[in-house]
């Protein structure tokens, strides 16, 4: 009939007819594809492969957990490199609204973006008939609050001696060199914003952020890692370094400290709050208990379910004798 | 409906008219009657769906009337006018590859019904034009036409067969690709046409055919046709379906015939039959549809939650628009109600991808891949007739894992159809032949063992009676055209059994010559040749169960013979004999051979005039034909005189014991449908292993209820005592006792025709089947199960893949803020998790290809879809709310440091995303590769390609600045992540926990099989199941704990 067609004949396209043959054969081709006996490597979980891959995830965890934990607890310790963050809480950086206000081809350096900012960043796309640069509602709510850090060396002496803080080498590096560039033009940053106006909230211009002009605009570190916006309402951002200038001197020496913020962020509308961290970091990162204990929990589980099945197992085997052993 | 509407256009009125009218030739009958020509439709056959033109928008329509495809489109059109969390193109693209993959599979099936429907409607044909033989091409028949048709052609149309090559006017036919009955069956010309046998002879015809309008039943034809000869008034014959000859049917055994056509294309008979390529839904796919929905039903719960969340939240002020994330002047104009209802809309366009788009496509790609493997298999090729599996749909290719019921005919399905006469028995001897190799034609004389012998006169009357009461004809070569008494004599038949009886008689000396001039000639035991005028054919038909024929002797004598089955015959012999024939039949049918009754009668020549004439009357009748004919029949064979039986043996097909036991075995539950003598049946059923000895049967027969009054209580009661004894057997069995008898195979229960009709359901004989070990071998294959099993898997991959994104809205303020980057979003369905679950479900064998076939009981683990039960599928939907839940918090916990890198510096919410994206793609990838059993290069290649594909993409995808998008999200941020060691050592952790249920369930079911397996060791040392090779546990797993042991 019409109606029904040999899938085989049409896909086939007819096994290659044998030489000397002239009847077109219809036998299936016997080709272990085809007969769905391609050689298979069948992975049978046994008792004997199952348990000791308990045993070596035991073992291999709980070492990676310790030391994890161990190196999270030392991070206290003010060695090395120190490093300075603000922390937000009950921000809502990854709100979608706020998520979305921004254009990336404007900080991107792109001339016409520069002067015809999307869409996306209203209501803060233009401010008295002028181009808002940096556009949108992230830039806008820049933290702009300014820290300092003084130690008072010693209890005779109250000059509090200023913490050099470095500003750059904060952001990605891909973030810094590529994605954030500055409108092109003459070697004058403000030239190069023309015909733009600094974001509503802000106290000064975006070329004014930093007297460096390779810190300065869209390139500004600060600027550029408040752009990343956070993954959640509570989070810290790196805001400065304090480098180490010596190998005999502990970075933050052990002493009175004293912070200066030059208060301009609001957080109480919002009830949030402000905070700033000190910390060094360890080859994992910052201090974070979790990985660490998760990964001593694993391992002991593992290890420890382990031991029970090997005793079932064990058990088992000798109830009977004649079962086969193969699972 | 397609079919409906075009046959409406095609016939027109005529429909309304009941009959119409055909000009053999289309010449005109008379001048002074106008020639109005009526329009027929044309001879196309068109079984494609599409056409070049109506292709694009009539696929869209059949695919978006599918439930997930409008879903999509739905939320896509939300997408583009409402502004949402994620672009148009998150749920356009997947779309539009689903929609374009099918209509791609769609477009290609259906190119291939065209080129099929091209080869019928391009065929050479040869019509018969002013007495010249016209080439065609099939699809311009036009209805009239008169056309040729040669020997192994088919017949391009429905045709009325008007003379043929041979001299008394009938041909040969099979109508093996209509109903699957390949012997030949036998049609005639009306007798005045016959000797119209060439091209101008043809041509001088005038004549018109009156028949019925199109209908669909193959066995059914009424119809006149009027001669028109020399102005004489005309002659009219009565045509029925022995005249027909249906398209798609072959010529067979004849050199050519000429017909006229009177159905064309879509109106004959075999394309009024196609059912179009209807959509059949598996139960797989009903079983999706409604998880499916319940899906949906999660869908829209958990936007409903989230709009209600959110305007809980937002409504502190400083939530809802703080000083740093100010609403535009438009959004805060909007209405509120307006408002909360785009946010719902946008909640579901987030967590849209909880349904699979995927998951139709993969399942229709994996049916339609995996019919090819049906047609592959070499297992299923059958040397003798060259022909492997054909797969004529691909929809049900998983149902026949789910194989319930085998319904099997008895004759030719369980057997072979090939029958041999055993013996017979005349006025209660019984006459046997002693060794069945014996050449039947060296034996002249007599009965080669008689136990007891009949009166002479008896014994010839009843051969003769076997000689002449049938339709067999005989079958001349052409080299020895005419020779008639070759010495090789082929019988034709559409019935085997008179071929035997045929044979049977030529054993006992009565031989059959064929007909000659209308006369049956048949040689006697002293050679001589007795001729036959055959006067009348009453035909066998499945309501009387019954033939005679109406023969005049040489002498001038008309005799009746009749044959048919016992319950045909007894009641319309007079004798009082009956008892010893009736013991015969009852003894025969009981070794399970086929019987049958013969009997004669002498009708005087006055009765005959009056039969003649009703006869003539009721053939003639345009109206109620076969309704008349019976009663005429009925009141012929009447007042007859038993002569004997017979017994045909039926042999059982090769291997169908084997079968019939592995169906058993697999739990199916096997019907045998039968016209037979019950007890004939019943012992086929014994020979076939249908029924064990230590089967009960239950009957529900005439001899069990008893002919009284009471039948009906009679029956009623049985009925009761019978589920009370099946009830007792399954106490727990809620299910009607319809079910419940077959359910276990120690019950067997017979029904014959009687009861039934008494119980007013359709049924038969519990009973068995075959179809060689092939069917059994088709019923296991591992592809059709395992497509069962990736439905739960892949929703589930959904489930987690969008709980992450759920758990998100409460910590970005429930603003839709989605977690992933909208190029994850459209490439999960699509690229990183498609394939390996297509390859799983191509490919994966759970079990051996040999042990599967060695041993159905696995069958009946996995039907009643076992796999896609409630149970697995909450299982599937928690390990996933399970995994969502490690995804989001494992990394949310890993987040509450400062830094995750050396050097201090911060990641933002799109590595968040991305860490949960990339545990999520490992997790969903792995899991599979720990599901599969049986790795071949392509899982391998499909399983660790689509990881590198994917760690590919990112690092590709978060590489370029690129210039179409509007926001640079994902720059580097890939990279990025993967520089910090704690990164990598937390999407190490997070993997092995999402990992960690699945891998302990393995070892737990193991050692629970283990313990299970002992149990029965100690039941059953002896049992081949202890001996069974260690992959068995593994087609387990996925069932529910009970079946653990078998």
């Amino acid at each position: 009939m019409a109606m029904n067609y040999n899938a085989k004949d049409e896909v086939d396209g007819g096994p290659p007819c044998p030489p000397g043959g002239t009847a077109k054969t219809r036998r299936p081709d016997n080709t272990a594809f085809k007969q769905q006996r391609l050689p298979a490597w069948q992975p049978i979980l046994t008792a004997g492969t199952v348990l000791p891959t308990f045993f070596i995830i035991g073992l291999i965890f709980i070492p990676i957990g310790i030391g994890i934990f161990v190196t999270s607890n030392n991070i206290r310790e003010i060695e090395g490199n120190v490093f300075m963050y603000y922390g937000l809480s009950n921000f809502y950086q990854n709100h979608r609204r706020y998520v979305k206000s921004r254009d990336d081809s404007q900080l991107n350096g792109d001339p016409s973006a520069l002067l015809n900012p999307s869409k996306e960043c209203e209501p803060y796309r233009r401010n008295e008939d002028k181009p808002i640069a940096p556009c949108g509602a992230i830039a806008n709510s820049m933290f702009n609050d300014t820290l300092e850090l003084f130690l008072i060396s010693n209890e005779s002496d109250p000059t509090p001696v200023p913490i050099p803080l470095k500003k750059k080498g904060i952001a990605w590096w891909t973030d810094k060199n590529v994605k954030f560039r500055n409108p092109p033009g003459g070697e004058n940053l403000e030239e190069r914003f023309k015909g733009t106006t600094k974001p509503v909230n802000w106290l000064k211009p975006v070329y004014m952020l930093d007297s460096d002009i390779d810190n300065s605009g869209f390139v500004n570190e600060d600027f550029i890692v408040w752009m990343r916006t956070a993954a959640l309402p509570t989070f810290r951002k790196l805001y400065r370094l304090i480098e180490r200038k010596n190998d005999l001197h502990p970075t933050l020496p052990a002493g009175r400290y004293y912070l200066n913020i030059t208060y301009n962020y609001p957080v109480h509308s919002f009830d949030g709050r402000k905070r700033m961290i000190l910390s060094t970091i360890s080859w994992m990162g910052g201090k974070n208990p979790f990985l660490g204990i998760a990964y001593i929990a694993i391992g002991s589980i593992s290890f420890l379910l382990g031991v029970v099945l090997l005793v079932i197992n064990h058990k088992y085997r000798n109830n009977s004798n004649t079962a086969d052993i193969t699972i | 409906m397609f079919r409906r509407t075009f046959s409406r256009f095609c016939a027109g009125e005529e429909k309304r008219v009941g009959t119409r009218t055909v000009f053999v030739g289309n010449h005109p009958i008379s001048e002074t009657e106008a020639y109005i020509a009526q329009r027929f439709c044309d001879n196309r056959i068109v079984s494609s769906k599409y056409t070049l033109w109506n292709f694009l928008p009539k696929n869209l329509f059949e695919q978006f009337r599918r439930i997930a495809n409008f879903y999509f489109l739905i939320i896509f059109l939300v997408q583009v006018t409402v502004d949402t969390p994620t672009s148009p193109v998150t749920s356009g693209l997947p779309l539009f590859f689903v929609i374009t993959v099918t209509a791609i599979k769609q477009g290609y099936e259906d190119w291939l019904r065209h080129r099929a429907d091209n080869e019928v409607n391009k065929s050479t044909v040869y019509i018969i034009e002013n007495a010249k033989r016209v080439r065609k091409e099939s699809e311009k028949i036009k209805v009239g036409d008169v056309v040729e048709v040669q020997a192994d052609e088919t017949f391009p149309c429905d045709l009325i067969l008007l003379s043929s090559c041979t001299t008394d006017g009938t041909c040969y036919v099979t109508t093996a690709s209509l109903d699957g009955e390949s012997n030949c069956k036998t049609h005639y010309a009306v007798r005045d046409t016959i000797t119209l046998c060439t091209a101008e002879s043809i041509d001088t015809l005038r004549a018109a055919i009156e028949c019925e309008q199109p209908q669909p039943d193959l066995y059914k034809f009424v119809g006149r046709i009027n001669i028109y000869s020399n102005s004489l008034e005309a002659v009219a014959r009565s045509l029925g379906p022995e005249n027909l000859l249906l398209k798609g049917a072959t010529l067979k055994n004849t050199k050519k015939i000429y017909g006229v056509a009177v159905y064309t294309g879509m109106e004959t008979k075999m394309a009024l039959n196609y059912q179009g390529k209807s959509q059949k839904r598996s139960a797989v796919e009903k079983s999706i549809n409604a998880f499916l929905i319940v899906y949906l039903f999660i869908l829209l719960t958990k936007a409903a939650v989230c709009t209600t969340l959110k305007y809980v939240w937002q409504s502190t002020p400083h939530n809802d628009e703080p000083w740093y994330n100010q609403k535009t002047q438009k959004e805060r104009e909007t209405l509120k109600v307006l408002k909360m209802f785009t946010d719902f809309l946008s909640f579901m366009v987030l967590f849209n991808f909880i349904i699979p788009v995927s998951m139709y496509v993969t399942v229709e790609m994996q049916k339609f891949l995996g019919s090819f493997f049906i047609s592959w298999d070499k297992d299923f090729y059958d040397e003798e007739i060259h022909e492997g599996a054909l797969v004529n749909t691909s929809d049900l290719n998983e149902e026949l894992g789910q194989v319930d019921y085998v319904f099997t005919d008895k004759t030719g399905t369980l057997t072979e159809n090939t029958m041999e006469f055993i013996e017979c028995c005349i006025d209660g001897h019984k006459y046997k032949s002693v060794t069945q190799e014996v050449d039947g034609l060296s034996q002249t004389d007599g009965p080669l063992t008689y136990f007891d012998k009949a009166d002479k006169n008896r014994e010839e009357l009843f051969l003769r009676a076997l000689c002449l009461c049938h339709t067999v004809e005989i079958k001349t070569n052409d080299a020895v055209d005419g020779v008639t008494e070759s010495a090789e004599l082929t019988y034709i038949s559409s019935s085997p059994d008179e071929i035997a009886l045929v044979k049977g008689a030529k054993r006992y000396g009565f031989t059959f010559l064929g007909n000659r001039n209308g006369l049956m000639r048949v040689e006697n035991q002293r050679k001589e040749i007795e001729e036959y005028e055959l006067l009348h054919t009453l035909n066998f038909d499945s309501v009387r169960r019954r033939m005679s024929v109406i023969v005049k002797t040489q002498r001038g004598d008309i005799l009746l013979f009749c044959k048919g089955a016992d319950s045909a015959i007894f009641p319309r012999v007079q004798n009082h004999e009956i008892e010893l024939t009736k013991a015969h039949v009852e003894r025969n049918a009981m070794d399970g051979y086929r019987t049958l009754c013969v009997a004669f009668k002498e009708i005087a020549p006055d009765d005959y005039e009056r039969i003649n004439r009703q006869l003539l009357e009721a053939k003639m009748a345009l109206q109620d034909r076969e309704e008349k004919m019976e009663k005429v029949f009925d009141d012929i064979e009447t007042n007859m005189n038993l002569i004997g039986a017979t017994a045909v043996e039926d042999k059982l097909q090769d291997q169908a014991a084997e079968t019939i036991e592995a169906l058993h075995a697999a739990g199916l539950k096997v019907w045998v449908l039968t016209g037979d003598k019950m007890e004939t049946a019943k012992s086929t059923c014994y020979a076939c292993r249908l029924f064990q000895t230590s089967t009960e049967l239950l009957e529900l027969t005439t001899k069990t209820i008893e002919e009284s009054e009471r039948k009906e209580d009679r029956l009623h009661e049985l009925l009761i005592e019978y589920r009370k004894k099946l009830l007792h057997e399954f106490p727990k069995s809620t299910r009607s006792l319809k079910k419940a008898w077959t359910e276990h195979q120690e019950y067997g229960l017979i029904i014959d025709g009687s009861t039934l009709s008494l119980i007013l359901n359709s049924s038969q004989d519990s009973g068995s089947n075959n179809y060689k070990s092939i069917f059994l071998q088709i019923c296991m294959k591992c592809t059709a199960v395992l497509c069962c099993r990736m439905a739960p898997l892949q929703k589930a991959q959904n489930l987690c893949f969008i709980l992450p994104q759920f758990l998100y809205q409460f910590f970005c303020g429930f603003s839709q803020q989605p977690l992933y980057d909208a190029a994850y979003l459209t490439m999960y369905n699509i690229c990183f998790t498609s394939l390996p679950i297509l390859a799983y479900s191509l490919l994966e064998q759970h079990i051996n290809i040999d042990t599967l076939t060695s041993d159905p009981r696995l069958y009946m683990k996995i039907t009643g879809n076992a796999m896609l039960q409630l149970g697995p599928f909450l299982y599937w939907t928690f390990l996933a709310a399970f995994e969502g839940m490690v995804f989001f918090f494992g990394t949310y916990f890993l987040f509450q440091t400062a830094s995750l890198e050396e050097n201090g510096k911060v990641y933002g919410n799109w590595t968040f995303g991305t860490i949960v994206f990339t545990v999520l793609v490992f997790t969903v990838t792995l899991k599979l590769a720990l599901d599969t059993r049986f790795w071949t290069w392509i899982n391998h290649f499909v399983i660790w390609g689509s990881l590198a594909f994917y760690v590919f993409f990112s690092f590709f995808w978060g590489g370029i600045i690129w210039p179409f998008l509007k926001q640079q999200r994902m720059y580097f941020v890939f990279a990025q992540m993967l520089s910090s060691v704690s990164t990598w050592l937390a999407i190490i952790l997070l993997i092995f926990i999402s990992l960690f249920p699945e891998i302990l369930l393995i070892v737990l079911k193991n050692v629970k099989r283990r313990t299970a397996r002992r149990n029965l060791s100690c039941r059953r040392a002896s049992d081949s199941l202890s001996a069974r090779p260690s992959v068995r546990p593994l087609l387990l797993r996925t069932f529910s704990d009970e079946s653990n042991i078998l």
